[in-house]
C-alpha cells in the first residue's frame, strides 16, 4: 500500500495575511472609535430610555422603568409628538423639492453658459454659511421668505382641504421658500458633476434618431442620473435632521438636563426621532429602488433562463451517466452470471 | 420687359425675405446644433432671478446691519441706509468679545479639523487598499454611522464625557476624531477611500519591490497623489466645525458646566442675553439698545470669517466635488 501523497490545503499566502493586518492596523483608530462612540451608546441609549435616571451627587442612579418613558411621551407630552409629525411631513415634503430644485438648478448650469462659475459660486455659498444659530436670526428677522410672494391665501385653502399637520408642513415649506433653496448647495453641484460625466455620445445618437431634448431628458439624463437622486435625497434627509433648525433636536438636549425627565425621557424621544429619520430614508429609498429599468428586467429574465437551461441539462446529463453506469453493471452482472 | 424685371427682382426680394425670416427664427428658436436666443434668455433670467433669491438674506442683512435706529424705524428707508453707520458692529463685537471668540473659534474648528484629515485618510487608506475580513461589514457600519442621527448616541456620550471629565474642553472634540468619529467623518472617509482606489496599485507594487514599507508607501506615493481629497476635506471639515453649535454648546462650551472655550457660533446663539448683559454692564448710553441691526452685525462678524475664506479659495470649494469622484468615475 502506497500512501497517499500530502495535499496541501490552500492557505492564505503570507503575504495577503500580512497585508490583511496591516490593513487592519489602518482601520484600527476607526474600529475602536466605532465601538467606544457607535455600537456600545447605542445600547447604553436604548438601556436608558427603558429607565429612569437620576442625578445624585454621588453619581447616577438608574432605575429601570420599562416603557414608562414612551408611555409619558405619547400620553402626557404635549409637544413632542405633534413635533414628531410635523417633522415626518416637512421633511417629506422637503426632500423632493430640494431635489428637484437642485436637479433643474444644474440642468440650467449644464449648457454652455458665461459666467458659470460665479452662479456656481452664489448657489454654492449657503452651504458655508448655514448654521443653526444664523438660519433662526434671519428666520426670525423675516429674511427667510420671499416677500413679494403672499400666501395667506394658500394656506387658508389647504387649511380647509387637508389635515393640519400636513397643511401646517406645506405653508411652512411655502415661508421658508429661501431657506428650503439654500439647502440645495451641495446637491446642485452633485448633480452637476454627474451630468457633466454623461457621454455626450448618447445625446448625438439620441438627436440623430430624431429625439427632442424633452424625450433625451426623460431617457437619457434622468436614468443615468438616478443613482445621484437617490444620493442626494438621503443626504438632504440626514442634513434637515441634523440642522440645528430642527426644533426636535433642541427639545431632545433641553430635556436631558430638565430636571424632571432626565437622561431616559431624552434618550426615548431620541429613539423615536431616529425612527422617524430612518423611516424617511426608508420610504425614499424604497420609491427610488424598486423601479429598475426595463432592459434590465429583460436581462435578467434571460440570464434567468439560461440558468435554468444549464441546470436542466446538467441533471440530464448527470441522469444520462448514472443511466449509463446501471447498464453497465448489470451487463457486468450478466456476465458474471 | 420691365413688367416682368419688376416681377423676378420682387421674386427674389421675397425669397431673400424668406431666408430672412428664417434665419431670424433660426436665431430665436435655435436649431439642433445651437441653442437659440430665446432659450438663452429665458436660461439667463431664470439664473439670475434664482441667484438674487439665494442671496437675498444675504443682502438683508448687510443692508439692516448698517443701519440706526432712527433708519430701522423708518418705513421709507427699505434698503439703503441714510448712513453707514458702523457702531451695530463694533457694540455686537463688544458683547461677543470678538478677538478672544474669534481666536478661540479658530482653535476649536482647526484642532479637530487636521486631525479628523489624518485619521480619516488613514481609514480611507486603509478601506481602499487591504482586504481584510469583515470589510464589508465594516463599511455597513461605515454608513449607518452616517445616517443614524447623533442625538441618538448624544446622551451615552455625554455620561461618557462627563465620567472622563472632558466636558468643557477641547478633548471632547480631539478624542472622537482620533478615533475617526468626528464631525461628518463617515463622508470624509468615503472621500479619501474613492480617491485612494483610483491611485494605481502598480505604483504601490513598485515601491514595495524597491523596498518600502507599507506606510512609506502610504506617505510618499499615496498622500502626495490625494492632495485635492486632503484640501476638500480640510476645507469641508473646518467649515462643518465652524458652523456647529450644537455639539460645541453640549461638548465644549458647554449647558450644565461651563468651559473655557466658546465659538462665535455659539455666541451668537445665546446673543440676545449676552448683549443684554454687556449693554447693562456698560455706562448709559454707550451701546446702542438690542434691536435686529445689532444682530444682523453680529451675524455678520460671526459668518464673515468663512465668508472671506471661501470668497478666497472658492476654486477648492466648488471644484471639489469634482474631483473627489462621489458621483463615480
Amino acid at each position: 500500500m502506497s500512501k497517499k501523497p500530502k495535499v496541501k490545503k490552500v492557505k492564505i499566502g503570507k503575504l495577503e495575511r500580512r497585508e490583511a493586518l496591516v490593513g487592519l492596523i489602518f482601520v484600527l483608530p476607526w474600529i475602536i472609535g466605532v465601538f467606544m462612540f457607535l455600537i456600545i451608546p447605542l445600547f447604553q441609549s436604548f438601556q436608558f430610555a427603558l429607565a429612569n435616571i437620576k442625578m445624585t451627587p454621588r453619581g447616577r442612579v438608574i432605575t429601570f422603568a420599562g416603557i414608562t418613558n414612551y408611555t409619558q411621551i405619547w400620553l402626557e407630552d404635549a409637544q413632542f409628538p405633534v413635533m414628531l409629525i410635523k417633522y415626518f411631513w416637512e421633511t417629506l415634503l422637503s426632500v423632493p423639492v430640494i431635489v428637484v430644485f437642485a436637479l433643474i438648478i444644474a440642468m440650467l448650469l449644464n449648457g454652455k453658459i458665461k459666467f458659470k462659475g460665479f452662479f456656481r459660486l452664489i448657489f454654492f455659498l449657503p452651504v458655508i454659511i448655514v448654521s443653526g444659530p444664523v438660519m433662526n436670526l434671519l428666520t426670525a428677522q423675516g429674511a427667510a421668505t420671499i416677500p413679494a410672494m403672499n400666501i395667506t391665501g394658500i394656506q387658508t385653502a389647504l387649511e380647509s382641504l387637508l389635515p393640519n399637520a400636513m397643511a401646517s408642513a406645506i405653508s411652512d415649506l411655502f415661508s421658508n421658500m429661501i431657506m428650503i433653496l439654500w439647502y440645495s448647495g451641495v446637491q446642485i453641484l452633485i448633480f452637476l458633476s454627474a451630468l457633466q460625466k454623461i457621454d455626450s455620445s448618447l445625446y448625438e445618437a439620441a438627436k440623430i434618431d430624431g429625439g427632442s431634448a424633452w424625450e433625451c431628458f426623460w431617457k437619457i439624463t434622468l436614468p443615468t442620473i438616478k443613482p445621484m437622486i437617490l444620493l442626494n435625497a438621503v443626504y438632504t434627509v440626514i442634513f434637515l435632521s441634523n440642522n440645528e433648525h430642527n426644533a426636535i433636536i433642541n427639545i431632545i438636549q433641553s430635556d436631558m438636563f430638565a430636571g424632571n425627565k432626565g437622561y431616559g425621557y431624552a434618550s426615548a424621544m431620541a429613539w423615536m426621532y431616529a425612527i422617524a429619520e430612518t423611516l424617511i430614508v426608508g420610504i425614499i429609498a424604497l420609491l427610488l429602488l424598486t423601479r429598475k429599468d426595463a432592459y434590465d428586467k429583460q436581462v435578467k429574465r434571460v440570464k434567468k433562463e439560461i440558468k435554468k437551461q444549464a441546470r436542466a441539462l446538467k441533471i440530464a446529463r448527470r441522469r444520462g451517466k448514472r443511466n449509463g453506469a446501471k447498464i453497465t453493471k448489470t451487463i457486468k452482472k450478466a456476465e458474471k452470471h | 420687359m420691365e413688367q416682368k424685371l419688376q416681377k423676378l427682382s420682387k421674386k427674389l426680394k421675397n425669397i431673400k425675405s424668406d431666408v430672412n425670416k428664417d434665419k431670424i427664427r433660426k436665431l430665436l428658436m435655435g436649431s439642433r446644433e445651437k441653442d437659440g436666443l430665446i432659450k438663452l434668455l429665458v436660461v439667463y433670467v431664470l439664473l439670475i432671478c434664482i441667484g438674487f433669491v439665494y442671496l437675498y438674506p444675504l443682502l438683508y442683512m448687510i443692508s439692516k446691519s448698517f443701519m440706526n435706529l432712527d433708519d430701522l424705524l423708518d418705513t421709507s428707508i427699505n434698503w439703503i441706509p441714510s448712513s453707514f453707520y458702523i457702531k451695530n458692529y463694533f457694540d455686537a463685537a463688544k458683547s461677543m468679545n470678538y478677538l478672544k471668540t474669534f481666536f478661540q473659534s479658530i482653535v476649536v474648528a482647526g484642532v479637530p479639523t487636521v486631525i479628523n484629515v489624518i485619521i480619516c485618510s488613514f481609514v480611507g487608506y486603509g478601506f481602499a487598499r487591504f482586504n481584510f475580513p469583515g470589510k464589508k461589514i465594516m463599511m455597513g457600519l461605515l454608513i449607518f454611522s452616517y445616517i443614524l442621527p447623533s442625538t441618538i448616541t448624544m446622551m451615552p456620550t455625554y455620561v461618557l464625557y462627563s465620567d472622563m471629565k472632558l466636558v468643557g474642553t477641547l478633548w471632547a472634540f480631539i478624542l472622537p476624531a482620533l478615533l475617526g468619529q468626528g464631525l461628518n467623518a463617515p463622508i470624509f472617509i468615503l472621500i479619501f477611500y474613492q480617491f485612494f482606489k483610483q491611485v494605481p496599485k502598480v505604483l504601490i507594487e513598485a515601491a514595495h519591490i524597491d523596498g518600502a514599507g507599507f506606510f512609506k508607501s502610504f506617505l510618499r506615493i499615496s498622500i502626495p497623489s490625494a492632495i485635492p481629497a486632503i484640501i476638500t476635506v480640510f476645507l469641508f471639515s473646518i467649515v462643518w466645525y465652524w458652523n456647529e453649535s450644537y455639539l460645541t454648546q453640549l461638548y465644549i462650551s458647554g449647558v450644565f458646566v461651563k468651559g473655557d472655550w466658546t465659538s462665535l457660533i455659539v455666541q451668537l446663539k445665546g446673543f440676545d442675553a449676552n448683549y443684554n448683559k454687556a449693554a447693562a454692564v456698560s455706562t448709559v448710553g454707550s451701546m446702542v439698545s438690542n434691536n435686529e441691526s445689532v444682530r444682523m452685525a453680529a451675524t455678520m462678524l460671526s459668518i464673515a470669517p468663512v465668508l472671506l475664506m471661501y470668497f478666497i479659495l472658492q476654486r477648492y470649494f466648488v471644484e471639489s466635488i469634482d474631483r473627489t469622484g462621489i458621483t463615480g468615475e
